[in-house]
């Protein structure tokens, strides 16, 4: 039994680099510019989303705020032949992958259940139910393998969803496969109003040894050091070592969706001490202290943002609603004579209004 | 023409697609070494490999969960879930994901599962062995439901289900499972949704699929010559062919449904519906259902009383004639 957890990190509160033998990492100038960049459109994306939501715009919204370290830094491990099965809150693994941001909201806006396509991202459908999405990755993963195929599947799901059986059975089935896959947890200490103490006595990321393979807790508010243990994971999973768990220590500074309400269940000080733990500003201080960004840059980045921002808005308010009959669209593959004759009875229902008049 | 069991005409059906289509594969609890424990893969995995024919840990959520991720890969994958009353646990994946994963990627993804289940009572089995839950996802759109009855239809429609880019729900008739019949390698008549005449007769259709065919044609034996009962053999419990029944019961006039489900809202409650909208000014009689009381499958040694039988169908034919 585990007496300790290590938790990796590569990047202090205050912005200084660690190094850590398991972990060797060394990006250039441009490439930790180019994740502070990242995250700070993803966030300002996420800021702009909410706001929708609350003109009406969408439905319902899941803020990723305080999470963009442990999206960017997971997104930015993958290479093209790797895919990703998210659950419903990876908009900045969206992002790395070149998801369209018009395309999450249209399904937060109700306009569709999907949006975007799957292949050709290598990031498949949100999943709203939790846990069966990790089967999927699983049984992905081990077809990757039969085909000798390059990449490797990258699997996230939440604290709350660690306790759902669908997770637990996919852990078994990779690992009885030695399939190519690494789990990814964000832990991001809250499921809606559940604290990770109700899901879990052990760090979760202990629960991996019981499967048989190896479990990595990494500061998921550190860029750094998410993007050097989801690369080793990955490639370890690549050679053929099989699965990895990485739990990414986090924390949702947001509410779990525009729906909720946060200030019934935890203390405004928690929040404080995690906002502390910023992971932009973490990665700001660090770009300064190595004098590989200014002042002229972050305010290049801010402008970027709010016209990515903008653009989004745009988009979203140029969507238009879907049409009636396409409910009956893509139910089915081949020929089905039953939802054929009710398709026709209510298409001929809407020409009514028409000929009625 | 062969005479075979309806175990080995499905065991042969697997073999061949297995043979023809390098992307099936399939996964199930004792399906490879051991032959699955009704022996419908016997021999497989030692003929195509454990690549192909996958032993899997003991988990249904697990085994769905992991094939649709193979289908979104471009296999297809068929799946043995060991006993009907074991299905439960897969049937968030089945519904919440199977069904609708299609829809929701708007016609982006195929799910070419076909998902294998021995179902119905008869044969002495303990508790969660002898279940009919078909209508469960007969009710549950993006799923393609059916049953054969006959070892001919064993082999060719577990063939169309394989070939289907549809999700399918192919329910095996356990008690069936030993009748030897002839089947037609060569070829079938019917698509894979198409209901088939088993009997044709002139007073009444009943109307059956998997298990209860063979019961409502031995009742129609019984009621000769005095009454010709037309027996139709459904097959396709989702999407039904309300048309082959309609002509029937256009021609009979009257109808009724068995199958060993629970009466209340089974699958004989959407065929009166439908029937009832369709042919009420020919129908002489109501649709009449007869099928399995509102309780838990009873223990074995009482099961008789549960399934319906020659005696209560002919009851029911009886009653039908007293309109």
């Amino acid at each position: 039994m585990h007496d300790r957890t290590e938790t990796i990190r590569l990047l202090t509160v205050e912005g200084a680099r660690l190094e850590h033998d398991d972990y060797p990492l060394d990006p250039s100038p441009a490439e930790l510019r180019g994740l502070y960049r990242d995250m700070a459109l993803v966030r300002r994306l996420d800021q702009e989303a909410f706001t929708l939501q609350r003109q009406g715009e969408l439905a319902l919204w899941a803020p990723l705020e305080g999470q963009e370290a442990a999206q960017i830094g997971a997104g930015r491990a993958l290479d093209a032949a790797d895919h990703v099965f998210p659950c419903f809150r990876e908009h900045g693994v969206a992002w790395c992958r070149g998801v369209d941001p018009v395309d999450l909201l249209k399904m937060y806006r109700g306009s569709t259940h999907g949006g975007w396509r799957p292949e050709e991202h290598g990031f498949h459908l949100y999943s709203v139910v939790l846990g069966p999405s990790v089967l999927h990755a699983t049984g992905y993963a081990m077809g990757m393998e039969l085909d000798g195929a390059a990449g490797a599947v990258l699997s996230f799901f939440g604290d709350g969803a660690s306790s759902q059986g669908d997770v637990h059975e996919a852990c078994v089935f990779a690992a009885s496969y030695q399939a190519p896959i690494v789990f990814f947890c964000q832990n991001n200490q809250w499921a809606i109003s559940t604290p990770v103490a109700r899901q879990s006595r052990t760090p979760l990321s202990w629960r991996a040894r019981g499967y048989g393979f190896p479990g990595v807790q990494v500061d998921g508010n550190d860029v750094l050091a998410v993007l050097a243990v989801t690369r080793r994971a990955l490639d370890r999973a690549r050679a053929g070592g099989g699965p990895t768990l990485i739990e990414a220590v986090t924390y949702r500074m947001a509410p779990h969706a525009t729906s909720d309400d946060p200030t019934r269940y935890r203390p405004p000080a928690e929040v404080d001490l995690w906002r502390e733990r910023d992971p932009l500003e973490r990665m700001r201080r660090h770009l300064l202290a190595i004098d590989a960004a200014d002042d002229t840059y972050f305010d290049e980045v801010a402008a970027a943002a709010a016209d990515t921002a903008e653009r989004l808005r745009e988009d979203l308010r140029a969507l238009t609603p879907p049409d009636p009959l396409s409910i009956f669209e893509h139910v089915y593959a081949e020929e089905h004579p039953d939802l054929a004759a009710q398709r026709a009875e209510y298409a001929a229902y809407l020409d009514s209004f028409d000929t009625v008049k | 023409m062969t005479r075979l069991s309806m175990v080995a005409a499905l065991n042969l059906a697997l073999r061949h697609t297995l043979h023809d289509d390098p992307r099936l594969i399939l996964l199930g609890e004792d399906i490879g070494r051991h032959g699955g424990v009704f022996r419908v893969t016997d021999g497989l995995q030692k003929d195509f490999g454990d690549n192909r024919v996958l032993d899997t840990p003991l988990a249904e959520s697990g085994i769905v969960g992991t094939a649709i991720g193979l289908a979104l890969r471009g296999f297809r994958p068929v799946v043995e879930i060991q006993f009907d009353g074991f299905v439960y646990p897969a049937a968030n994946q089945i519904i919440s994901q199977l069904a609708k994963l299609r829809a929701r990627a708007e016609g982006r993804l195929h799910l070419p599962l076909t998902i294998r289940i021995p179902y119905g009572g008869g044969i002495g089995a303990i508790e969660h062995h002898s279940e009919s839950p078909e209508v469960y996802f007969a009710h549950t759109a993006g799923l393609r439901v059916v049953t054969p009855a006959n070892p001919h239809d064993a082999y060719w429609m577990l063939r169309q289900a394989m070939a289907s880019d549809d999700p399918v729900l192919f329910f095996e008739p356990k008690r069936r499972y030993w009748d030897k019949d002839e089947i037609d390698e060569a070829g079938t008549d019917l698509t894979l949704h198409q209901a088939r005449i088993a009997r044709p007769g002139e007073d009444l259709t009943l109307a059956a699929y998997g298990p209860m065919v063979r019961v409502c044609l031995d009742a129609a034996s019984a009621a000769a010559p005095e009454r010709s009962i037309e027996v139709l053999d459904l097959r396709s419990i989702s999407p039904v062919d309300f048309d082959t029944l309609e002509r029937s019961v256009a021609k009979t006039r009257r109808l009724i449904v068995t199958h060993e489900a629970p009466v209340r809202y089974g699958p004989g409650a959407e065929l009166a519906a439908e029937i009832a909208e369709r042919c009420f000014y020919q129908l002489h009689a109501p649709v009449l259902r007869v099928g399995a009381p509102h309780t838990p499958y009873p223990p074995a040694r009482v099961e008789q009383h549960y399934l319906p039988d020659l005696d209560r169908i002919l009851d029911a034919v009886d009653a039908s004639f007293t309109h």
